[in-house]
């Protein structure tokens, strides 16, 4: 199959050309998982090679495998430009080998200006003393003009819109493989890890201008993404991955999008019945209307007390923004909460005020935003009931350490001391932790975000069994989570979004993992 | 028999729990401990001046400025915040304290009332520039600081005013209670206060959250602006009082010794970090720590040591305190 498609890219080229980059049965195990198994991969010049699979298919090991980060259990070999690369392969020498990574968070630093950026790693191992910046200036100029960019070299990356820095870090990453290219005349190989998910629309089409124009000039570029209509449009071929293994590698144009979803989630897909319609659901006495804000687009939602309700969506959908924007965490520009009878307005809405309202939110990164880890659990848990279990003008220890103590037995955190710094609990205990700081105050709504995030198996299930004893007392939640399994194991309703709005809605027996996948893709 | 029993007390004291109670117990009472070594090594070097009730009283009675102003420091530090105009705040306020005094007549007790205004106003001045704008305190503070400490000198004429109420100086210096100065019960009294607050109060327990995560704190529905500006203007309250105890310590107002105190202030903050209740920024431990080194001072200089010997001791102090407390938190990171 490999083959074939290699021959037929030879013969409508006319010529032939040796790949870029060639990867031979590459395995890579973590703890009986395994991430890789007999991957292998080929990218040719001046080719976009797509890369797609879901979370969890081996996608990210094999980009930190390549970037030195990982390495591989067994392989026969990588070879860069035709030269087998000896591994693990030193991250400092990736530019020498002709490979350069823009990853999704673009490593600008914002307050310095984009010519500094842009020179980065060329200072960091310069071996010169001194930088004549007009010239280097003048360089970037010329490269910018080169690629029709309408960057200023001496503007700073803070002022920069979201399209710019993108645009800003594949130039840098390009600029990285210049020595390689002078000096052995090779192609360089550019892999983008997911550079679009939080561009709008018209701002992707101009960087994929951009990188048609690097290709252009002979350079490659693997392409990560998790949206198929852009693969679709920008790669010359695609790989996809599942289960750590190649599911197939093909000719973008002989392919279809359903045809392209079967083979990342693995099953036969029928593009009509996703979009079920909305059921009619009990009078709810909680509704979120109108939300707008961050990257969510008029989101409107009513919830029934008990029912569990799961927000996902492909990275950049703006699923995961929601239960912050409930909450009052971070600004809505509209929007209403209408929550016990009251009705907030989400502008104004402060964490304070929605905790009084009955309303908690459970972060999903613990350790900056969920717990203090230098403090005990004791101190952690009573945090919000210290009025209510003690008076505040008389904190009684006793007090707060009985009610702390009577939690963590009841939600099975060990080891069950409550003097024990929260930082020294395993992950699992510490989301339990956190679910009795929070539910202890017997809220009427639930945020929550990926609240098994870094959780072993065990805890994992208890987690799940809290959720829904929480909710079979009443408890309305809303559940943000890009882990279908988890979604299809708690919630009675799963929401996909798409570009900040709903995209299709799952309900009852149709919440099945592939089925959220697949609504994920079809968007 | 008794090699059993010798056994079994042997496996009390040092059986892994009640290691980690021994170890706790002797971090927590170190500087106590320290403290008493010094004071018997002074005495025995010089009974005669050292151990005399005379020198403890003057110990503890003229401890009591920094003894405020390190427990004036504590409360925006617990809050994540570092207030270094304080010591200017001391300065400042004993200005504006003997300006009304002594230059306009005021009775003592509205000049004290309106200096306690002031230093709670330069409070939320830092505040609302830290939290309004977003700035790092310790800029904030310092050039806060700086401004006051030229207002100070602008208000009086650059000079000392002498000649501030008797009944000031009587209530801070002069008045006995056991042969100490009432100036040293004040300064405890607002120890208690503050060991109160923040042990057994919701707000004490509000300004932890916020000084050890932010962002928890915000999101567990905690103003944490609030807090912050409560804290710098608590901050600014303790300078004050440390003020005006200064001057009536002095019977005058000074317009620029005060700035001296800051360092030892810092140094027993944060030396008080590391006992009493280690890790965290304490009353007691700060003020046994303003006495510790104070001792210290006082006996190398009855042992007749140069006067430099004070900076090598509250910078020396200062330094290995933080190292120290790193090294504690250190090994609870490894018993993680």
């Amino acid at each position: 199959m490999e083959t074939q498609i290699i021959l037929k890219t030879k013969e409508k080229r006319g010529i032939t050309l040796d790949p870029v980059l060639q990867i031979e049965r590459l395995s890579k195990n973590f703890g009986g998982v395994q991430a890789l198994n007999d991957v292998s991969l080929s990218i040719y010049p001046g080719e976009v090679h797509g890369l797609l699979g879901q979370n969890g298919s081996g996608k990210s090991t094999l980009i930190k495998v390549l970037s030195g980060f990982h390495t591989p259990d067994s392989l026969n070999f990588i070879k860069i430009n035709g030269r087998q690369v000896d591994l693990p392969i030193n991250q400092a020498a990736l530019y020498e080998h002709g490979i350069s990574f823009v990853h999704q968070n673009l490593g600008l630093m914002e307050s310095l200006t984009v010519l500094e950026n842009l020179m980065l790693s060329n200072l960091a191992v310069s071996k010169t003393m001194f930088i004549d910046w007009q010239k280097e200036a003048q360089r970037a100029r010329s490269i910018f003009k080169r690629y029709d960019l309408n960057l200023d070299p001496l503007s700073a990356v803070s002022s920069l819109t979201p399209v710019e820095r993108a645009q800003l870090a594949i130039i840098r990453g390009l600029d990285r493989l210049r020595k390689m290219r002078d000096e052995h005349s090779c192609n360089g190989l550019l892999v983008l890890d997911e550079p679009t998910p939080f561009l709008p629309a018209h701002d992707v089409q101009s960087l994929f201008k951009l990188i048609r124009e690097i290709v252009t000039d002979g350079a490659s570029v693997i392409f990560v993404s998790h949206d198929i209509d852009e693969v679709l449009e920008i790669t010359k071929r695609v790989t996809v991955l599942r289960d750590g293994k190649v599911s197939k590698t093909f000719e973008t144009t002989e392919i279809s999008k359903a045809e392209i979803i079967r083979l990342i989630v693995g099953q036969h897909v029928d593009l009509d019945a996703m979009r079920a319609p909305t059921k009619i659901l009990p009078p709810p006495s909680i509704s979120l209307s109108k939300l707008t804000g961050g990257s969510v687009k008029d989101f409107n939602i009513e919830i029934a007390p008990g029912e569990i309700v799961g927000l996902t969506g492909l990275i950049g959908s703006g699923y995961d923004e929601i239960p912050y924007l409930a909450y009052g965490a971070s600004s809505a520009i509209t929007g209403t909460l209408l929550l016990n009878g009251k009705s907030y307005q989400l502008r104004h809405l402060s964490p304070s005020n929605a905790l009084v309202g009955g309303c908690v939110l459970i972060p999903g990164d613990r350790l900056t935003s969920g717990a203090i880890s230098t403090l005990s659990v004791v101190e952690n848990i009573s945090q919000p009931v210290l009025s209510l279990v003690s008076s505040s003008w008389a904190l009684s220890r006793s007090a707060l350490t009985r009610n702390t103590e009577k939690l963590i037995r009841k939600f099975n955190v060990l080891p069950s001391d409550p003097e024990l710094l929260f930082g020294s609990l395993s992950g699992g205990n510490q989301q339990k932790a956190l679910l009795a700081k929070w539910f202890q105050t017997s809220p009427r709504l639930i945020l929550l975000d990926e609240p098994t995030q870094g959780v072993d198996v065990g805890a994992r299930a208890q987690v799940f069994s809290e959720i829904t004893q929480v909710a079979d007392a009443g408890a309305a939640i809303l559940c943000a989570s890009s882990d279908y399994e988890q979604l299809t194991a708690i919630c009675h309703r799963v929401l996909i979004f798409s570009k900040g709005k709903v995209v299709a809605h799952l309900t009852g027996d149709k919440i099945s993992k592939s089925s959220i996948a697949q609504a994920c893709y079809i968007s | 028999m008794t090699k059993s029993r010798r056994n079994m007390l042997f496996n009390k004291l040092f059986s892994p729990s009640s290691r980690t109670i021994f170890v706790d117990w002797f971090e927590r009472s170190a500087l106590v401990l320290v403290w008493i070594i010094t004071i018997a090594i002074f005495g025995a070097l010089r009974p005669e001046t050292f151990l005399t009730w005379s020198n403890f009283s003057i110990i503890l009675g003229s401890q009591s400025v920094i003894v405020v102003l390190a427990l004036g420091l504590i409360i925006p530090l617990t809050a994540g915040d570092y207030d270094l105009s304080i010591a200017s705040g001391l300065t400042f306020a004993g200005t504006v304290l003997a300006v009304l005094n002594v230059n306009n007549g005021w009775p003592i007790g509205m000049a004290v009332v309106a200096t306690l205004v002031v230093g709670i106003l330069m409070g939320a001045v830092n505040g609302f520039l830290v939290v309004y704008f977003r700035i790092n305190s310790l800029i904030v503070t310092m050039g806060v600081g700086t401004f006051a400490h030229g207002l100070t000198l602008w208000l009086g004429n650059q000079m000392t005013i002498s000649g501030i109420s008797d009944s000031l100086v009587e209530a801070v210096i002069v008045h006995r209670l056991f042969g100490v100065p009432l100036g040293f019960y004040y300064a405890l009294i607002l120890c208690t206060i503050i060991w109160y607050v923040f042990s057994y109060t919701a707000l004490g327990r509000r300004l932890l959250y916020v000084g050890r995560g932010r962002e928890v704190a915000r999101l567990s529905g905690i103003n944490v602006d609030r807090i912050r500006v409560g804290a710098f203007m608590s901050s600014g309250l303790m300078g004050a009082i440390a003020g005006i105890l200064y001057v009536g310590t002095t019977g005058a107002a000074d317009p620029s010794s005060g700035m001296t105190f800051l360092l030892p202030a810092f140094a027993a903050a944060f030396l008080g970090a590391t006992s009493i209740l280690p890790g965290r920024f304490n009353p007691w431990g700060t003020t046994i720590s303003v006495y510790f080194l104070v001792t210290g001072i006082t006996g190398l200089s009855i042992m007749s040591v140069s006067t430099f010997v004070q900076d090598l001791f509250y910078g020396g102090a200062l330094v290995i305190a933080v190292v120290l407390s790193q090294i504690v938190r250190g090994r609870e990171e490894r018993l993680t």
